[in-house]
This record gives structure tokens, sequence and C-alpha cells, in this order.
């Protein structure tokens, strides 16, 4: 006998075996639409932030025209203000804005994911100062703390990025710690304790590989939050600073535009918005997919 | 129900707590402050005599737990000190602002409230439905929205092209409520589109995860009307979540006044402190900050409350 | 008027997972006459539970009827509406399910959930179900019938609401009872008595049933009749005396063969010291001792069988010997040595040398791991071993668990059968040469087949390599089968220990007594014997503190 007890009547046993490529790759073409679009949207964003000097016709802050200038032929969009190319702002915005949202929520997973997988792993008192210290935290709401530490250190693109990450941290913190948690009770892991491995095995080689799924959706679901916060902080004046083109503070610079009825000024938040619903797509249908961790939210 | 009340009390302590802290948080950070107020206040070039002067009028040459102390007991006799950019009494200037957020708030959560609970039951419902999908996907687009986004909109048709409702709003003391309420159409409309897509994506999930408990199906199996079995059945045991969602959701309402505030130029606390932030009138923003983080600590310890004091094991011990 | 009540024809159901349907149950026929009890047997993912329901004409969340017939009395009930189905269930046909904790809701009283049924479907006033309530807890025997039922569901204990649930599907005398693996839940004494209500009173009323159960022995009691299904088909079907003295099918043999694996001969102790010493260990958790100065001792070669129901600290004493809970007082040696009371403070040697396999394989392998990866670890950490002389152990070590190296070494667990994953978790557990092994439940979890494979492997890899077993589990029979020594716990204290012919033979401790006959056994008689000697003899029927 060969532990042969598996027979053709269980398909879990019996079914091909692919790489991993190829399996996401199916599941990609087998998703719903709006996962895809979702997909597209970040591919489309990602390739106009890396390639934005290329795309645009003239430069970031350079004034090329009169002010308010309307759409035509020369400024596709029209100009800003202070006569600055609308389109070429908007572009260079992707790099900006997405990309300092990017940078902030990878900061706030390096915080919040390492403290909680630490927490969860050594339990005890490390465990609890840190989940004190996360329960007062998140018992100001986010943008006010964030309000307020600005006014205290001023407005700058790495304090802004430090503060939201610290801020955001918090979440991540507690999502981490509870899916490790779910993985430290599980036999497999008593064993490599048993076994007598260190610290770096554990979370490396243990925990790590099996929470990545609700890790990627939480990363996508920050990703959203931190993007639309740096955006509402840029939109009151408080983020991103002028000149660096940036979705949020176009918004405002533009808003006089509104009463006259051009939409122009909503541009930036429409494309703030298509990427948010994007990832957010992407992250229902993982969610979906890996089921149950949570549903919506 | 002693017991009850013991973990409603320590509830109350721990939120009592938790303001002690963030107060001190508060506080503190302003330690902080690269530089000195009273200098950046007065400038460059101002004399050192004025900037003692101005020091000691703003109490910064005290040790800092004294003014810790002081502010304390300023705030529990409604003293919130004065504003550094007017020179105003704080406590003054945020009374009108706080009750026109309020206002805004209220009504946005009077109308969002009762419409996501039941349209996300139904949405649990018909699960998998079109209609549900469709609800996922609107209220995905909702969420995705920043609120400025949202508001522009609004304005964009129903007050430019439409004229219907103003695009700033004008509000002072003497402002009638009809009035008010036009006034206050859009800002609550903008907040309403948000919380609503939250909200109801929240109690969809949570009503879902609730119907798949055993005693539901056991229910249906002793053939329990559907009406039956949700009310019956589900309700008594939905309280604990649905007072959790709506608690998150009004939090959510709380600071998301601070953008729609500024967009409508809307006279309260929320733009209050975004101006003050931009002015570095740090009092004025501590004040604004405590008053945010008292209501979203009341919110969540109410929550908690109504958890225990629906919670059939507590109120039924062993 | 016909006998028969229900008749089910080539019923399919279907089942969703990842938007793909697969087949549940295919083309099942099933009879039922009045006052008959038919047992469904078969392992888990046989489509025993979708069977039952789908007697209500009710299916799952993700589930849908693709075709057949369902006939109840008369009735066709996939033509029914809601409504007239609606009216059936609770009041004609009803349902008792496994874990009746999760199934009462947790906001109403017992006698709440039980009046509504004859209430809301108008059979009798809310009075006169109260009445009848009362009556009904007194017949399944429940303590404090006039006062149990203004209970809340988390006031009463396991048993007590696997009784409450009974008495509530007969608060209509319904023509037929879907018994849902209703003591699996349960320790085996209190199955015992819940069985027997179970049965006394669907004599009484003369209630048809379906009783559904993965344990042989226990539907062997309940059922006139038998179907044993397997992968959502019918594999043979009679009575149920005909099935037990000559079952026809291969499978069905394979269910019915009493473990015919048994140890060769028992090793007596051949060393002085023991491998492993449990010396007057007290442990808990808080402020609760869970361990009351237990002392036990295991000898090379040796298996010893830890035996006990749940709650009975059987578990906790593998935590204590493993570190991972530290005694208050007492300590575990090993080879005559104390090992240090946590695991932590252990060394590399005394890690590797005492060895854990657990019950569910499928939590102890880790899913991102490969069994190259799985059984390689050990080889590196403790031994050391690289490159090719790893690779070389590896495949040594799969040869040594029956699996073919070269189709699984680069395989994940979830591309293995539970068996399969089991006997890597041994594989695992050998890498790292130990002496002493503890195995937890290990085939509770498994097939009954497949649970004698893992047992033989076990035996053969004691011989070979002189290795100690510690055997935590509450099934009796494979004690039988393997222990040298027992070990028999109650609430935390050592009852009875010694060789297993001196435990298992006359006289018994009380307890131990108990335990052992209250294991059900292949005889349809077992259950009547059983009950009437225990009525002769007056002896001691519960532990549970009720």
């Amino acid at each position: 006998m060969t532990g042969g007890e598996a027979t053709s009547l269980d398909p879990k046993i019996n079914r091909p075996r692919r790489t991993r490529l190829q399996g996401a790759l199916r599941e990609i073409l087998k998703a719903p639409i709006t996962a895809k679009f979702g997909i597209l949207v970040i591919l489309v964003y990602g390739f106009v932030a890396i390639f934005a000097p290329i795309l645009t016709p003239y430069g970031e802050t350079e004034i090329v025209g009169p002010e308010f200038d309307v759409w035509g032929e020369q400024f596709i969009l029209g100009t800003d203000g202070l006569g600055r190319d609308m389109l070429t702002r908007l572009l260079f915005g992707a790099r900006n804005t997405v990309g300092i949202a990017f940078i902030t929520t990878c900061l706030a997973f390096l915080i919040g994911g390492l403290t909680g997988l630490l927490a969860a792993i050594y339990g005890g008192w490390l465990d609890q100062i840190s989940s004190r210290i996360v329960d007062v935290l998140m018992a100001i709401p986010q943008l006010i703390f964030a309000l307020m530490l600005l006014a205290i250190f001023g407005t700058s693109i790495p304090t802004l990025v430090i503060v939201i990450a610290t801020l955001d941290a918090t979440r991540i913190f507690r999502v981490t710690r509870a899916v490790s948690l779910n993985v430290v009770v599980l036999d497999y892991f008593e064993a490599a304790r048993l076994r007598g491995e260190r610290i770096f095995w554990l979370c490396v080689r243990e925990i790590l590989p099996n929470i990545t799924a609700p890790l990627m959706a939480e990363f996508g679901l920050r990703f959203c939050f931190v993007f639309l916060m740096i955006a509402a902080l840029s939109f009151l004046g408080l983020g991103i600073q002028p000149p660096t083109a940036d979705w949020g503070s176009m918004v405002r610079e533009n808003a006089v535009l509104i009463t006259y009825g051009d939409i122009t000024p909503v541009l930036p938040a429409i494309a703030i918005a298509i990427l948010t619903l994007g990832v957010n797509f992407l992250v229902d249908w993982f969610l979906h997919k890996s089921s149950g961790l949570k549903d919506g939210h | 129900m002693n017991r009850i009340l013991l973990m409603v009390l320590q509830r109350f302590g721990l939120g009592l707590l938790t303001l002690f802290v963030v107060s001190i948080i508060i506080f503190v950070g302003v330690e902080f402050l690269p530089g000195d107020i009273a200098e950046a206040l007065l400038g460059q070039g101002a004399s050192p005599e004025n900037v003692a002067a101005l020091r000691h009028e703003l109490g910064l040459d005290r040790p800092a737990h004294i003014r810790y102390i002081d502010w304390w007991a300023g705030v529990m006799q409604g003293d919130l000190g004065t504003s550094l950019a007017n020179r105003r009494d704080i406590a003054e200037l945020i009374t009108f602002r706080l009750s026109n957020t309020l206002f805004l708030a209220l009504t946005a959560a009077v109308i969002s409230v009762p419409l996501a609970l039941i349209l996300g039951v139904l949405a649990a419902l018909y699960r998998n439905g079109i209609y549900d999908r469709s609800v996922n996907i609107a209220t995905l687009g909702a969420v995705s929205a920043p609120e400025f986004l949202t508001a522009y909109v609004l304005i964009l048709y129903f007050s430019v092209k439409l004229g219907w409702f103003p695009s700033l709003s004008n509000i002072d003391v003497n402002t009638s409520f009809i009035d008010k309420l036009h006034q206050v159409t859009l800002p609550a409309v903008t907040l309403m589109a948000v919380i609503l897509a939250y909200m109801m994506r929240m109690v969809r999930a949570s009503i879902i995860n609730l119907l798949a408990s055993a005693y539901i199906e056991m229910a249906h199996l002793k053939g329990m009307p559907k009406l039956r079995v949700i009310v019956k059945h589900a309700l008594p045991n939905a309280w604990a979540p649905i007072a959790n969602i709506i608690a998150i959701s009004l939090a959510y309402l709380v600071v998301g006044v601070v953008v729609v505030e500024v967009v409508f130029i809307y006279p309260g606390l929320g733009q209050l402190m975004v101006d003050s932030v931009s002015n570095r009138d740090i009092p004025v923003v501590q004040a604004c900050a405590m008053i945010f983080a008292g209501t979203y600590i009341l919110l969540n310890l109410t929550a908690d409350i109504v958890s225990i004091c629906t919670n059939p094991r507590l109120l039924h011990p062993k | 008027m016909t006998n028969r009540l229900l008749e089910i024809r080539n019923l399919e159901i279907d089942g969703e997972s990842d938007e793909v349907w697969h087949e549940i149950i295919k083309g099942l026929d099933l009879d039922l006459d009045r006052g008959e009890v038919l047992g469904l047997i078969g392992e888990s993912g046989a489509g025993k539970s979708t069977l039952g329901l789908a007697a209500m004409n009710f299916v799952r969340p993700g589930c849908r009827i693709r075709g057949g017939t369902i006939r109840f009395d008369g009735q066709e009930l996939t033509e029914q509406s809601e409504t007239t189905l609606r009216k059936l269930r609770g009041v004609r046909i009803a349902y008792v399910a496994q874990s009746a904790a999760a199934s009462f809701n947790p906001a109403h009283q017992l006698i709440d959930q039980f009046s509504e049924i004859p209430v809301v479907h108008k059979v009798k006033s809310r009075q006169d179900a109260e009445a009848d309530a009362k009556d009904l807890y007194r017949r399944v025997l429940l303590p404090d019938p006039n006062g149990i039922g203004y209970r809340y569901p988390h006031q009463v204990s396991g048993g007590q609401l696997q009784r409450a649930m009974t008495a509530m599907a007969l608060s209509c005398r319904p023509d037929l009872i879907i018994f849902d693996e209703p003591t699996t839940a349960l320790d085996v004494t209190t199955q015992i008595e819940v069985l027997t209500t179970i049965r006394d009173i669907v004599r009484e009323f003369n209630t048809a049933a379906i009783y559904i159960s993965h344990d042989l022995a226990v539907v062997a009691q309940m059922a006139d009749r038998i179907m044993v299904l397997r992968y959502g088909e019918l594999v043979e079907e009679s009575t149920t005396r005909q099935m037990m003295s000559d079952p026809k099918m291969d499978y069905t043999k394979s269910l019915w063969a009493v473990r015919s694996f048994k140890k060769e001969a028992e090793t007596a102790a051949t060393e002085i010291n023991p491998v492993v010493k449990v010396d007057n260990v007290t442990a808990g958790y808080g402020e609760e001792d869970i361990l009351k100065n237990v002392t036990f001792e295991i000898h090379r070669g040796q298996t010893v069988a830890i035996v006990g129901e749940s709650g009975s600290g059987k578990s906790t004493a593998a935590r204590v010997i493993t570190g991972l809970l530290p005694p208050r007082l007492g300590e575990v040696q090993f080879s005559g040595e104390a090992l240090p009371k946590s695991f932590k403070s252990r060394n590399k040697d005394q890690l590797r040398h005492v060895q854990m396999i657990y019950q569910m394989a499928d939590t102890a392998l880790n899913p991102r791991q490969r069994i190259r990866n799985i059984i390689g670890r050990p080889l590196s950490f403790y031994l050391n071993l690289r490159g090719k002389q790893k690779e070389e152990r590896i495949r040594e070590l799969l040869s040594l668990i029956e699996l073919e190296p070269d189709l699984y070494i680069d395989r994940y667990p979830d591309e293995l059968s539970g068996g399969q994953k089991q006997r890597v978790s041994i594989a695992r557990a050998l890498a790292a040469e130990p002496e002493f092994i503890i195995c937890d439940e290990v085939t509770s979890a498994l097939d009954q087949l497949v649970a004698e494979g893992i047992l033989r492997l076990l035996d053969r890899l004691q011989r070979e390599f002189n290795l100690a077993y510690m055997f935590i589990t509450h099934d009796l029979a494979t004690v039988k089968a393997i222990a040298d020594n027992v070990v028999v716990m109650l609430q935390g204290e050592i009852v009875e220990q010694g060789p297993k012919t001196d435990v298992f033979s006359p006289p018994h401790h009380e307890y131990t007594e108990l335990l052992l006959s209250s294991v059900p056994e292949m005889d349809p008689d077992w259950l009547n014997e059983l009950i009437a000697h225990r009525e002769k003899h007056g002896v001691m029927t519960s532990t549970s503190t009720s």
C-alpha cells in the first residue's frame, strides 16, 4: 500500500498541476468585468506615473499660456490659474499623488505589519502594550489627528508621509495581528516553535506565506484610504504643497471655474475616484475569491 | 443586572481614561512644536522684549505640567483659552460653529442611518441578485469618490445649472430653520453619499453573517415564516453589530464634515480647524481636536454599551 | 392508506464552489415507512446531511436540487410552494441538528423556542404548548422539567440541549424526524444517555426517523434499516441485522470490520529508567488546575495510552511534556534527567527527542511548504544535513511512511489526502530521530480504513526504531489495539493506570467501567443489553454535573 486511499473520485487530489503564474492568469481571465477594469486602471495609472515626463507635452510647473485658457488644440484640457497646461499637470499628478500615497502605504505596512506580527508571536506584555497604544491612537479620528500633527510639524511631504503612515499603521497592526493570531494557534506553528525555530523563521517561513492573501487585500484597502486622505489634505491646502502637481490641490486651485459651469476642476477628482474604484473592485473580487475574511467595509 | 452595570461602568471609566490620554497627546504634541510660537507669531524682526511679553501672556514661560493642569481647569469652567490668530475667546468662537456642524451632521445622519439599514438589509436578503450586485457596484463607487468630487458635481448641477440650492452656505445666528435646511441640503447630501455607502456595505456583511447562523437555519426548518425569522430570530442578535456600525458611521460623519465644510464654506467646526491649522493657531486646533476626539470616543462608548446591554449571555448569567 | 411515508426517487443535488457546480447527490432513491428508523451512514462528504435535509425539500445556500422527486405522504414536495413546505416543516417533518448549542437562538428561552412551533403553526395555544413542553422535557429526562425551559441556551449543558432539541422536534408530533449526527459533539458517556432517550422517544411516539451518523455502531443501535452512502451514491442498503451479519460490498465490509489490527505482544519495560516520567505534576491555566498531582512513566519501545473524556486533562498532559505549559508543581524527566519546564529553555537535543503528531493533519502541516521542506527542515535544523545527504534522507523517510518519493516530494499538503497528510506528519516527527513521540488523537479525524493504516505504520516504526509513544485518545478501540499501558483520567486526576490487560479486565474501577461500557459496539442489541444491565446493577451513569 502506498498510502493510496486517494481515489479518482476526490477531485482535489487529481486536479492537473499548474505553475502559480498560469494559475494567476487563468483566474484573471475568469474574473468578473469589474475586476478586469480594476487591473486595467492600475496598469494604465502605473504606466502614466512612470512615463509622465515622456507623455506630457510641457514641463510640470512650466507656465505655457494664458490663465484659465479653455480646452483647445494646443492645451487639450486648457490651462490653470497660472497658465500651466492642465493635461501635463494631470499626468504628473499620477506620479506625485499616487506615488506618495503608495510610499506612505508601504511605510505604514512596514511599521504596522512588523509590530502586528511580533505582537502576535510574542504575546504577553509586548502585545498588551502595543495593543493599548494602538487603542488610544485609534480613539482619535485619523483626519483630525493628522490635521493636528500637521499643525504642529508643518506641512512638507516627508512630514505628511510619516504622519499618515504612522496613523494608518494602527489599523494595519490590528489586521496583521489578527490574521497572524489565526496562524499562531495552528498546529504547524506550534510544531515549528517546539522544534526550536527562531523568530525570523517563524515570521518569514511559517506566518507570512499564510497571511499574504488577507494582507494583500488589506494593502488595497489601506492604499485607497491613504490615497483619499492625502487627496483630502491636499485639497484642504495642508497636504502636498504647490507648485508640485497634485490632484487634490489642483481641484482646490481651480475650484472657481465650477461657478462658471466648467468641469475642468473636477477632472483630477475623477482621476482619483477612478483609481480608488479600480483598486476597490480588485480587492472586492480578491476578498470574494479568498472568501470570507470580511465582506465589504 | 449588577454584572452589566459593572461592565458599563468599566467601559465608561475606560472611555474617560482614553479621553484623558488623548488630551495629554494633544497637549504634549504642542511641546514638540519646532521653534517658539511667540516668535513664529511675531515674525523674525520682533524684539526680544516683545517675544518675552507674548510668551508670558500665553503662559509659555511656565512649566508644561502646570499649563496642562491650568488648561483642564479652564476647560472644566468652559474656558478654552484665547485664539492666537484673532485673540478671541475660543469657547465663544466654537459654540456657534459647533452647533452648525452638529446640525449638518445630524441632518445627514437622520436620513442616511435608517435608509442605510433598510437598503443594507435588503441587499443581504436578496444576496447575489441583480439588486445586490448593482448596490455593490454603486456603493463601491460612492466610497471611492473623494467628498470634494461629489460636492462639486452636486454644485455643478443643482447650484450652477439648475440654481436650486446655494453653492456657498451663508449662515449666521439669525438664519431661520427652514432657510438653514435649504442651505444645508447640498453639504448634507454630499455627506450622505459616502456614509450611506459605507453603512450599507457593513450592514449587508453583518446581516449575511448573522443569517448564516445555525439557529437561523433551524428557524427555517421549524417552518417559521420569513418575516418572523428576521424579526424574532435575527433582529435580537443584530443590535450589537448594528450599534457598532452606526457608531462607526457617525464617527466617520463627524470627520467627513471637515472637507465638506471647506467646499461649501460652511461655518462649522471643521472649517475652523482647517483654518487654524493653516494659521498654526494651536489653542484653537487643540480645542477642535478635543471636541472631535471626544465625540468619537462617546460614539464608540455608546456602541459598546449597547452591545453589552443586548447580549443575552450577560443579561441572563448562569 | 399506504404505509409509505417518504419516497425519494432519482434525487440529484448540486453544490457550488468557486462558481462551479458539482454533484453532491448523484441520483439517489430512498424509501421510508411510517414508524421506521432509517440509518444513513457514510464518511465526511458522502452527502448524508444533504440527503437528510432534502427529505424536507430544503437545501443549504449554495446547493440546488437538479432533478428527482420527493414524495412525502403522497404529496410531491418538489412541486409545492414555499408556503406549503413551510407549513410542513416543524409540524410533520422535524429536524434535530448536530450542534444544539449553535442551533438554539441565544436570545430566547428554550420554552419560547419550543412553543413557537405549535403556536405559529396554529396547532396548540401558547398555554397548551408550554404544558406540553414541560411534559416532553420530563420524558426526555431533563432535570427540573418545569423550570429548565425558562433558561437560555447558554445556561444549559450540551447534552441537555441535545435532549431539549429532541423535545422541540416532537412539539407538533411530527410523522418524521431527521436526526443529523445528534451525538457526535458529545462525550461517550453523555452520548449513551442521549441515544437512549432518542430511541425510546421515537418508539414511544411511533415516529419515523432518518438517523444520520458516521459512526456505524451508533446507527446500529438506532436504525431498523441502513443505507451506506459514498460520494453521493448508494453503496449498499439492507436491514440493520442483515447488514451487520452479512455486508455485501467491499466498502461496507471495510467499515464493518472491527479493527482487525492488534499489536503483537505487549512490551514489558526493559530498562529501569523510563524515557519519560511525569512526576507529580500539577498544571493549569489561570487559577484553575487542569492536572492534579499526575504521575506516570513511559518506557522505551512502549505505548502508553492516555484515556479520558473532554476536560479530563489528557491534552494538558501533552502540553506539559512538550513544555508549552510549564507545570506549577512537579517536573517532567527525560531519561532520568529533569527537563526545563518551558520549551524555550530546552536545548536542541532535548527538543529533538520529544516529537509530536497532531490530530488534525490539515492544520499540522504548513500549507505553503512542499513536502520536501516540511520533512527536510528537522533534518537540517537538528542534524545539519545538507544537499544530497538531506535529499536522500527525505526520500528514505518518504519510503518509510509508504509514500512514493518521486510522486510526493514536491507536492503541497493540499495535494494529499487526509491519511497521506498524517503520514507526512509522522515522517516529520521521525526526521528528528526522536526517542519519544506524542500522538494526540492521531486517528480520530480519519476514516476507519485509513486510521487502521496509520496505526499499523506507527506500530511498525515503533518496533523498527524502539520508539516510546504516548497515545492520547478518547477512542477505546484504538487503545485496545495499540496500548501496552493505559492511564485513565477524569477531571485532571488519574483514576487508574497499569498494563492494558489489568485495566481492561474486571474488576474495573467504577469510572473505567462506565467509560468501557459506553463505547458503542457493532451489535444492534448492545444498547438494550447495556441499559438492562445498568438498571439492574444501578451503576454510575454519568460524570456530567447537571
